[in-house]
């Protein structure tokens, strides 16, 4: 099997997943903690970072799962419950581990994978990739491009809201009013992208 | 059909229990972190099992930290110093921390997770702090709205306090309520009365714990209190104190002044106490006992609308007022306030304005 043209492939669905699929900006996935999250870029780079980690190995751990027990058994509608169960037990045991053997991630990502578990985006790029029909090295690809997608949206909404801090907002729209209104510009930036990558 | 459903079952099943198991045996191989020491105060050690956060660990050891969410970081009560072993300031804790707090340790102890052996400091206060089960022995009227509540001590026996602290009284599920609930009273009572606790409450209308003391409580029921707590208390120095209060207000300073009479403490002491009319003035006879048994002490009830002027015997006015009237030597006494926030505020005012220098000023706002 050549796997070459496989990995371009892999490689044009991870920039297309960053930006003109943007799980976040394009098909809303993951809203609650950009919104909740996003006050600072320091900690929403930490819980960006967590999130592409979380969602890269979930997907292959999810597509392995999928292809090798669910198929055969002819149970693919089970996906829904085991992705989840799959999901939260993998981001227990990382807390666990990095909890334990490194302080130093366990500090910078560790206290964000509580948050993660519940995630919508993270069982969202599951189901996607299953839908897709995406081969384990684009899952992979995918997986990675959907997270740095997340991360990416996250840090420009806290560096937008670290500087409306300042701003005068009309009082009805403080707080969540005026950030989904950002959100939404800036999902319409992101569809900008769209012209730029086709055909995935 | 029947053999698909129970596959379907099996694997499911299957998969949740190895994940399951995976998770239980990894918490106990990777989450084990052995005993962990954790010296308190330089003064004593315990031995725990590591692996959980602080605050419950020193929970289950009977030392009581002050904590309203329960352990979920979000009413930041529970700080304590910890000088080693707690590992970096996490962003949880963050937003409860001013900067001088980080800079001397201080973290919450819900969040401080006990991975090995530690160093903290409690106030020694809070390692008085236990729990009490207590019999209501005695329900006095004091005023129309304010009673005063005996407790007799019955396990552990006798309580340690210092005069000026605050006991918090559990509220037990009833009628009115549904979850169980912790307020915050002062404790009266003479402190050489060490089996003891009074407490004095005024009813607050649709309060939940005020409403179960004037309503449910009966002699002869049991209560539970935690305590003591608070840095409410006199300094022992030989300035002339100044104790103005006001309602429930009341309560501290009578257990000051019961400690003052044990003590027989001589210190010049002005006790100005405000009431809207004068049915509201509670105590004014032991107040007149302790002008007589104390050696120089005089009290001072203010009426704001008197229906009968001059009547006890009594200041007219507001309390400020009275106080700005009254009060000589102000620049060289010490100041007590108990009461609601409006009157302390106006009161630290006027105290200000008069000179007495703003660390010579205590209070107690409930």
């Amino acid at each position: 099997m050549n796997a070459g043209p496989e990995i371009s492939q892999a490689f044009v669905v991870c920039v297309s997943a960053m930006f003109t699929q943007n799980i976040l900006l394009t098909y809303f996935l993951g809203l609650c903690p950009f919104l909740g999250v996003s006050r600072e870029v320091k900690t929403s780079m930490g819980l960006g970072l967590a999130v592409i980690f979380v969602l890269t190995s979930t997907c292959m751990l999810n597509w392995l799962t999928y292809h090798y027990v669910l198929v055969p058994l002819g149970l693919e509608f089970f996906r829904f419950i085991l992705f989840i169960i799959i999901i939260a037990a993998f981001v227990q045991l990382v807390e666990m581990v990095l909890d334990r053997y490194s302080p130093f991630l366990y500090q910078k990502l560790g206290v964000f994978l509580p948050l993660i578990t519940v995630n919508c985006a993270i069982l969202g790029a599951s189901l996607f990739m299953v839908i897709r029909d995406y081969s384990f090295i684009v899952t992979i690809g995918y997986g990675f491009g959907s997270g740095l997608g997340w991360f990416l949206a996250i840090i420009a909404m806290a560096g937008i809201r670290q500087k409306l801090a300042n701003e005068r907002i009309p009082q009805g729209l403080q707080g969540p009013g005026i950030t989904l209104i950002i959100a939404g510009l800036m999902a319409l930036a992101f569809m900008g992208f769209s012209g730029v990558l086709q055909g995935t | 059909m029947v053999l698909e459903i129970l596959v379907a079952v099996t694997v499911v099943s299957l998969i949740g229990t190895v994940l399951a198991a995976l998770l239980t045996i990894c918490e106990h191989f990777i989450a084990d972190y052995g005993p962990c020491q954790i010296s308190i105060n330089d003064e004593s050690d315990v031995t725990v099992k590591g692996g959980k956060d602080l605050l419950s660990m020193l929970t289950a050891e009977r030392i009581f930290i002050p904590s309203a969410c329960g352990g979920r970081g979000t009413c930041g009560l529970c700080k304590l110093k910890v000088l080693e072993g707690a590992g970096p300031l996490l962003p949880t804790e963050e937003p409860y921390l001013e900067k001088e707090e980080r800079e001397s340790n201080v973290r919450l102890a819900c969040q401080v997770k006990v991975r090995g052996d530690l160093k903290i400091e409690i106030p020694q206060e809070l390692l008085a702090v236990r729990e009490y089960t207590c019999k209501c022995v005695e329900i006095t009227d004091l005023t129309h709205d304010i009673k005063q509540f005996r407790l007799e001590l019955i396990e552990p026996t006798t309580i340690d306090y210092i005069p000026g602290q605050y006991v918090q009284l559990l509220t037990p599920v009833y009628e009115k309520s549904d979850e169980e609930i912790y307020r915050a009273y002062s404790i009266s009572s003479n402190p050489a009365e060490k089996s003891v606790i009074e407490l004095i409450i005024r009813l607050v209308p649709g309060g939940i714990c005020t409403t179960y003391c004037f309503e449910y409580l009966k002699v002869g029921d049991e209560v539970k209190i935690n305590g003591p707590y608070g840095d409410f208390r006199l300094l022992d120095s030989d300035a002339p104190i100044v104790f103005i209060a006001g309602g429930s207000g009341m309560a501290p300073i009578k257990c000051m002044l019961h400690h003052m009479k044990n003590t027989d403490n001589k210190r010049k002491t002005i006790y100005y106490f405000g009431a809207n009319e004068p049915r509201e003035l509670l105590l004014t006879d032991l107040m007149r006992e302790f002008e007589k048994q104390l050696a120089n002490f005089r009290f001072v009830p203010v009426v704001c609308e008197p229906e009968d002027s001059n009547v006890l015997g009594c200041e007219i006015g507001l309390v400020t007022h009275a106080v700005q009237r009254d009060l000589k030597n102000a620049t060289e006494c010490e100041a007590y306030l108990c009461g609601s926030p409006g009157m302390i505020d106006a009161t630290i005012k006027v105290l200000e304005e008069l000179g007495v220098s703003e660390d010579k000023i205590f209070y107690d706002k409930f």
